[in-house]
C-alpha cells in the first residue's frame, strides 16, 4: 500500500525545469531583438536598447517558463528576475557617482590641495586647496555634534524611559516636526538670533559670522536625527533586559546608563552617524551664518569660516578654469572623510561588544 | 539567614484591572514554596509584588500588607533597590545582559552596585557560578559572552546572577518553562541545594516538578477571565497532592481544570 501510493507523489514532487542556460539565452535574445528593434526604427541609444531588452527579457522569460515549467514556477522566475533588475537599478545611480568622484576628482589629489587654502589664488593659477574647508568642516560638524550627540541622547532616554503622557508627546511631536526642517531655515534661525541677537554681545557690538554659528545650524538639523534614531534603538533594547536589572537591585539610571545603552550602542552608533553625513555635506546655513573665506581660519568662534561643502558650491559656480577639478577632489574629500568616520564609528562600537 | 515572607490581604491592580485579589500566605525561611495554577490566574503577579518588580509597569500597584522579617516591604521609607537586593527574581525566560561576559554577567549585580575589588567580584563569581552548578562548565570561558551559552546554561547563569548578590529570598517564575527536561533536572537539583540557605518560591506549570521540589504549595484559580485571581489553598505540598482540601484543587491538579 505504502509503495503504491509513494510512487506518484514521489514523481509529483518533481516537475520539468528549464535548463541552466536557458534564461541566459532568453537574455541575448531579448537583447539582440532589442538593438534590431531599437537601431531599425531609427532611435539608436543604448540605454533604451537595455530598458527595451530588459522588458524583453521578463516578458521572455515568462513565457517560456510558463510553457515549460509551469505557471508558479514561471511566476518565482519574474519575480526574482525584477527583484535582482530593481538591485541594479538602486546600485546603478551609486556607483556612477562614486565613478564620477573619483574619477574626476583624482586630478587634484595632491599635497598643494591637503596643504594650501584659497587665500591669494587668482583665476589663473592652477595651485590652491581645501585646508581652510577642510578644518572648517571637521571643527563646525565636530562642535556640532558635540552639542546635539548628547542631547539628543539625553532627549531620548527621557522620551523613552522616563516621558509619561501628554509632556513626552508633545516633544516627540516636535521632535517628527524638527526632522523636516529644511536647512535653510535653520540656518536664518541662527542668523536671526545667534549672528544678529547674541553675537554683537561678545564681538565688540557688531554682529560676527563664525564657524560657531554654523555648528549652532548643524547641530539643529541633527538633534532630530540622533533623537528619533536613538528612540528607536532603546525601544528595540527587550524589556527583560531591565527587568533583569531592576531585580538585582540596579537603580534605574545605572540600568539606563549600564545595560541599556550599551545594548542600543550600534545602532545609536549608526543614527549619529547619518546625523554627521548629513550635517557635513550641509551648504545653505554654512553659507549663512559662518560666510565663508578664502583664508585658513582655525578660531570657530570668530570670523568667516569655510566647509568643504561650501567650497564645492564655490569652486563649481567659479568662472576659473581650474576650479571644477578642486570641486571634484573636495567633494570626493567629502565623501571619504564621512566614510571613513563611519566606519571608525563603527569599529569602535563593535570593539565595545563582545566578539561572538 | 534565609528570611520569612508573609501577605496579609494583597490585592494588585493593571491601572484599574484587579489581577489578584485578597492574598494571605507565609513562607517559612529556608523552604520551597510552589505557585500553581492556571494561565492568568495572578501567579507571576503576586511573585512581582513579593520584590516590588510590580511597579515597574506603568499604572501597576499593590494594595495590602507584605513583609519580610516583619519588615513592611511597601514601607515608604524602604529602598526599593535594597529590597530587590534581598529578594532576588530568576524570570522565565533566561536573560543574560548581551553585551556582557560570563564573568561580568555573574558579577553585574555587585559591579553596578558599587562593588569595584577584582578579588572580592573574581571570588564572588566563583561563589555564585558553583552554587548554581555552573562553573565547571564555564571556567575556561568565563570571558566568553553569557549569550553564546545554552538555555539551561543560561538559565543557570541567571541564577547565579541572581544569588551573586547574596539575597535572603529567591523568586522564580517559571524557571524551567523554556528548557528541555536535562537542564530542567539540573535547575530542580539546585534548588534542592540552595533550600540550605535561601527562602524559594517557584512558580511552575510543572505538576511534577512543584510535587518534587516544594515543601508547600500554594495554588491560585480564578472563576473567569477577567475575575481577580485568588488563593484558593495553601498547604503542605504532600497533602495538597494526596489530599486536597477544596474540590478546586483537586480538579486542578488532577487534570479535570482549564
Ligand atoms: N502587563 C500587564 N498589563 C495588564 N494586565 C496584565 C499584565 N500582566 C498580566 N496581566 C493580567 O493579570 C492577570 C494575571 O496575570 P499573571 O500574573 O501573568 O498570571 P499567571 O502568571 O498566573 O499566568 C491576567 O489576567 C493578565 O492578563
Ligand atoms: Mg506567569
Amino acid at each position: 500500500m505504502t509503495t503504491t501510493t509513494l510512487a506518484p507523489t514521489a514523481t509529483a514532487l518533481r516537475g520539468r525545469r528549464l535548463p541552466k542556460w536557458a534564461p541566459i539565452a532568453i537574455a541575448a535574445l531579448a537583447l539582440a531583438l532589442a538593438a534590431a528593434l531599437v537601431h531599425g526604427a531609427g532611435l539608436g541609444g543604448w540605454v533604451l536598447t537595455l530598458t527595451v531588452g530588459a522588458l524583453l527579457y521578463l516578458t521572455g522569460l515568462y513565457a517560456v517558463a510558463t510553457a515549460v515549467e509551469g505557471r508558479r514556477a514561471a511566476r518565482n522566475r519574474t519575480w526574482s528576475a525584477l527583484i535582482h533588475s530593481a538591485f541594479v537599478l538602486a546600485v546603478l545611480p551609486l556607483s556612477s557617482v562614486i565613478w564620477t568622484l573619483v574619477s574626476k576628482g583624482a586630478e587634484r589629489l595632491d599635497g598643494t590641495f591637503f596643504g594650501t587654502s584659497m587665500n591669494n589664488i587668482g583665476p589663473r593659477d592652477a595651485t590652491g586647496g581645501a585646508y581652510h574647508a577642510i578644518v572648517g568642516t571637521l571643527q563646525q560638524v565636530g562642535i556640532a555634534a558635540l552639542i546635539s550627540v548628547p542631547l539628543g541622547i539625553l532627549a531620548a532616554i527621557y522620551i523613552v524611559e522616563y516621558g509619561r503622557g501628554r509632556f513626552a508627546n508633545t516633544i516627540r511631536f516636535f521632535v517628527d516636526v524638527m526632522t523636516g526642517i529644511p536647512s535653510i531655515v535653520a540656518g536664518l534661525f541662527v542668523l536671526a538670533f545667534w549672528v544678529l541677537i547674541v553675537s554683537p554681545y561678545v564681538n565688540d557690538g557688531r554682529p560676527g559670522y563664525s564657524g560657531f554659528a554654523a555648528a549652532l545650524a548643524l547641530s539643529v538639523l541633527m538633534l532630530p536625527t540622533v533623537v528619533r534614531s536613538t528612540e528607536e534603538m532603546l525601544r528595540l533594547v527587550p524589556a527583560p533586559l531591565r527587568e533583569g536589572a531592576y531585580a538585582l537591585g540596579v537603580p534605574k539610571w545605572k540600568t539606563i546608563l549600564r545595560i541599556v545603552l550599551p545594548t542600543a550602542l550600534p545602532g545609536i552608533v549608526t543614527g549619529v552617524m547619518l546625523s554627521i553625513a548629513r550635517a557635513a555635506g550641509e551648504t545653505a546655513p554654512v553659507l549663512l551664518v559662518a560666510g565663508g573665506t578664502a583664508a585658513i581660519n582655525f578660531n570657530p568662534f570668530e570670523h568667516n569660516q569655510s566647509s568643504l561643502a561650501l567650497f564645492v558650491y564655490s569652486q563649481a559656480t567659479d568662472s576659473s578654469k581650474y576650479a571644477p577639478a578642486r570641486a571634484w577632489t573636495a567633494a570626493l574629500t567629502l565623501v571619504a572623510l564621512v566614510l571613513v568616520l563611519t566606519i571608525a564609528a563603527k569599529l569602535l562600537a563593535r570593539r565595545n561588544r563582545l566578539g561572538r | 539567614m534565609a528570611k520569612r515572607i508573609e501577605a496579609v490581604g494583597v490585592t494588585a491592580y493593571y491601572g484599574s484591572f484587579k489581577a489578584i485579589e485578597d492574598i494571605n500566605l507565609a513562607v517559612e525561611p529556608k523552604t520551597v514554596t510552589a505557585l500553581i495554577g492556571p494561565s492568568g490566574c495572578g501567579k507571576s503577579t503576586f511573585l512581582r509584588s513579593i520584590n516590588r518588580m510590580h511597579e515597574v509597569l506603568p499604572g501597576a500597584r499593590v494594595d495590602g500588607k507584605l513583609t519580610i522579617d516583619d519588615q513592611d516591604i511597601y514601607d515608604p521609607d524602604v529602598d526599593v533597590t535594597a529590597v530587590r537586593r534581598t529578594i532576588g527574581m530568576v524570570f522565565q525566560r533566561p536573560n543574560p545582559f548581551p553585551t556582557m561576559s560570563i564573568f561580568d554577567n555573574v558579577v553585574a549585580g555587585l559591579r553596578l552596585n558599587g562593588v569595584k575589588k577584582k578579588s572580592i567580584l573574581a571570588e564572588a563569581a566563583e561563589r555564585a557560578l558553583r552554587s548554581a552548578n555552573l562553573w565547571d562548565e564555564v571556567k575556561d570561558r568565563l570571558g566568553k559572552p553569557g549569550a553564546g551559552l545554552s538555555g539551561g546554561q543560561q538559565q543557570r547563569l541567571c541564577i547565579a546572577r541572581t544569588i551573586a548578590v547574596e539575597p535572603q529570598v529567591v523568586l522564580m517564575d517559571e524557571p524551567c518553562s523554556a528548557l528541555d527536561p536535562i537542564s530542567t533536572l539540573a535547575i530542580e537539583d539546585l534548588m534542592f541545594k540552595l533550600k540550605d540557605r535561601y527562602t524559594i518560591i517557584i512558580v511552575t506549570h510543572n505538576m511534577q516538578q512543584a510535587a518534587r521540589v516544594s515543601d508547600r504549595t500554594a495554588f491560585f484559580s480564578i472563576d473567569r477571565t477577567g475575575d481577580p485571581g485568588r488563593l484558593i489553598e495553601y498547604d503542605a505540598t504532600q497533602k495538597i497532592f494526596s489530599n486536597p482540601g477544596v474540590k478546586k484543587t483537586e480538579d486542578y491538579i488532577t487534570g479535570r481544570f482549564g
